[in-house]
């Protein structure tokens, strides 16, 4: 250990690159991991409305004056040890009565960049201060309201109407307009989550017995990822969400077909699954809606089949991640509240072409 | 002086043994097999029996001794609504849970069997639309409110707003039977 530290100062700093082709492939790994978040479903550096681009331009402007104050300090530090007492052939005992013109140079020395600090600091609190006066200005006129109730370890996504039965309830998706601002009422159930879609807006807790209200806009049309931000227990890494901005008209003919009860069964397989789902533990905490099926613990089934993802934007929503979430869910995410279902094979296959069917 | 240094060199070791032993209280199981399926078979409602009396078999349910099952069984407690009618133990609709009276018995398999089957005047069948281990967690959770369970294992305190004392300060209230609703 104490030869290791020793090693720059007997050998000096400028040690020979041992390897210049090791140097670059670190630097090319960690420029592409650092690009990496600078674009894709999930990312607040590649904003999709006027409220994520705020915080984006804050998030440059706070790593560019960080980026000139490392700067400062690492040069001033090279300084300091490349100019120390020692390199000037100055005697390493410290002097006895200081010299007071010196003295008030090295109080100079000190004063002016504690100065800069205080500006710097109260300079980015400043632009905090209008990001966030501008966020909160967002005009909210003829916005589409949701509430959002977080769940251990999914979201329940409710669309706001007064008639009861317009009301459509869904579960880790959220359709939006593009162009139409977003009012999210958030609510929890169990403990605090934080709803964050980083394309989109920026962060808001979901407390229970309080409500919260969120607003954003999306600007372009896309699929944009969202996670939960607040440590709520096992799953919580995997509590993802997707929001879908999409054009106004092709959004409310989404909200239409939601609004439509789906039709019964009509071949004898599907039929089949319908009666498994009802018979069994599924009817107990699920919903779908036009059965008796009306469980308000866990998400809405009434159009799964419609959805991209399961278990909250964990798995993409195929028949056979939907199997092995059905049959064993606790191998997928272990812990989750969805219990294991040995059904045999032709009820489970019944089950899924019944739940497949659901658009 | 010596043997204080002795002891004290001797006391870091065993501190260390004991605090790590604190470290994992127990592990939780989220695939744990239920502790028995074939409680409905060995359920007695009457105190008749043919020929000579013969003792009920016991079926110990381990879930009371786990906390982490206990808690589920808690939170299963409000998630199937049980709360709607026995409220948080103290009754209202159906009879109270938190008391020393058991109408249909204080066994684990009796509180089984009742939620499964279902009882006269109000309680529904939960059968086949609870899984069993479900149903046993249900049941030892039933047990700690009139703090038949392990105090280490009960629940220590409400998740949500506390509406009554935690399950773990309840006193044990020896059951009495009654055999009949009140």
């Amino acid at each position: 250990m104490s030869g290791f530290r020793q090693r720059p100062f007997e050998k000096g700093i400028a040690q020979p690159s041992r390897s210049c082709f090791e140097g670059r492939t670190a630097g090319g790994i960690a420029l592409s991991i650092a690009s990496s978040g600078c674009s894709g479903i999930q990312s607040a550096l590649d904003p999709a409305g006027p409220q994520a681009a705020h915080i984006e331009s804050l998030w440059w402007l706070m790593v560019w004056v960080s980026a000139a104050v490392l700067l400062l300090v690492t040069l001033a530090t090279l300084y300091a040890v490349s100019h120390g007492r020692q390199a000037r052939g100055l005697d390493a005992e410290p002097e006895a009565t200081p010299d007071p013109v010196a003295e008030r140079k090295r109080a100079l020395i000190v004063a002016i960049p504690v100065g800069m600090t205080i500006v710097t600091l109260f300079g980015l609190q400043v632009a905090s201060f209008t990001t966030d006066r501008t966020l909160a200005s967002l005009s909210t006129d003829n916005a589409v309201v949701i509430d959002v109730i977080g769940h251990q370890w999914w979201w329940e996504v409710q669309y706001v109407e007064t008639t009861p039965s317009l009301r459509v309830t869904t579960a880790n998706e959220i359709h939006i307009p593009v162009g139409q601002p977003v009012v999210l009422r958030l609510q929890s159930n169990d403990v605090i989550h934080s709803f964050w879609a980083p394309n989109l807006a920026g962060k808001k807790d979901l407390i229970p017995g309080h409500e919260t209200t969120f607003s954003f806009k999306a600007d372009r049309a896309g699929v944009f990822r969202g996670q939960c931000a607040e440590y709520c227990g096992y799953q919580h890494a995997n509590m993802g969400f997707l929001v879908i901005a999409e054009p106004p008209e092709q959004f409310y003919a989404w909200l239409k077909k939601q609004r439509a009860i789906p039709p019964p069964p009509d071949d004898p397989i599907r039929q089949h699954g319908q009666e498994v789902f009802l018979a069994s533990t599924c009817s107990l905490c699920h919903t779908i809606q036009g059965t008796p099926a009306a469980g308000k613990v866990a998400p809405d089934l009434t159009h799964i089949a419609g959805r991209q993802t399961i278990a909250a934007a964990t798995l993409p929503n195929t028949p056979g991640n939907r199997a092995g979430w059905i049959v064993d869910s606790q191998r997928i995410k272990p812990g989750n509240r969805m219990p294991p279902n040995p059904l045999t094979p032709q009820d489970l296959q019944a089950l899924l072409a019944y739940l497949g069917d659901l658009q | 002086m010596e043997t204080v240094h002795k002891l004290s060199a001797l006391a870091y070791p065993v501190a260390v043994v004991l605090l790590l032993s604190g470290c994992e209280r127990e592990e939780r199981r989220f695939r744990e097999p239920p502790p028995a399926t074939t409680a409905i078979e060995s359920i007695r409602l009457s105190d008749l029996q043919p020929g000579v009396p013969t003792p009920a078999p016991a079926i110990a349910n381990p879930y009371e001794e786990n906390a982490y099952a206990l808690a589920e069984g808690k939170r299963l407690y409000s998630w199937y609504n049980c709360v709607g009618c026995h409220f948080q133990g103290g009754g209202g609709i159906g009879p109270p849970l938190m008391d020393d009276q058991w109408i249909y018995g204080s066994e684990p398999q009796n509180i089984f069997a009742t939620i499964v089957q279902g009882r006269p005047n109000g309680m529904p069948a939960f059968g086949g639309k609870i899984p069993a281990y479900q149903v046993w967690q249900l049941a030892a959770y039933v047990r700690s409110m009139s703090g038949l369970v392990p105090k280490a294992a009960a629940p220590g305190r409400n998740d949500g707003m506390s509406v009554k004392k935690p399950e773990a300060s309840v006193k044990g209230q020896p059951p009495k039977k009654t055999g009949r609703p009140p």
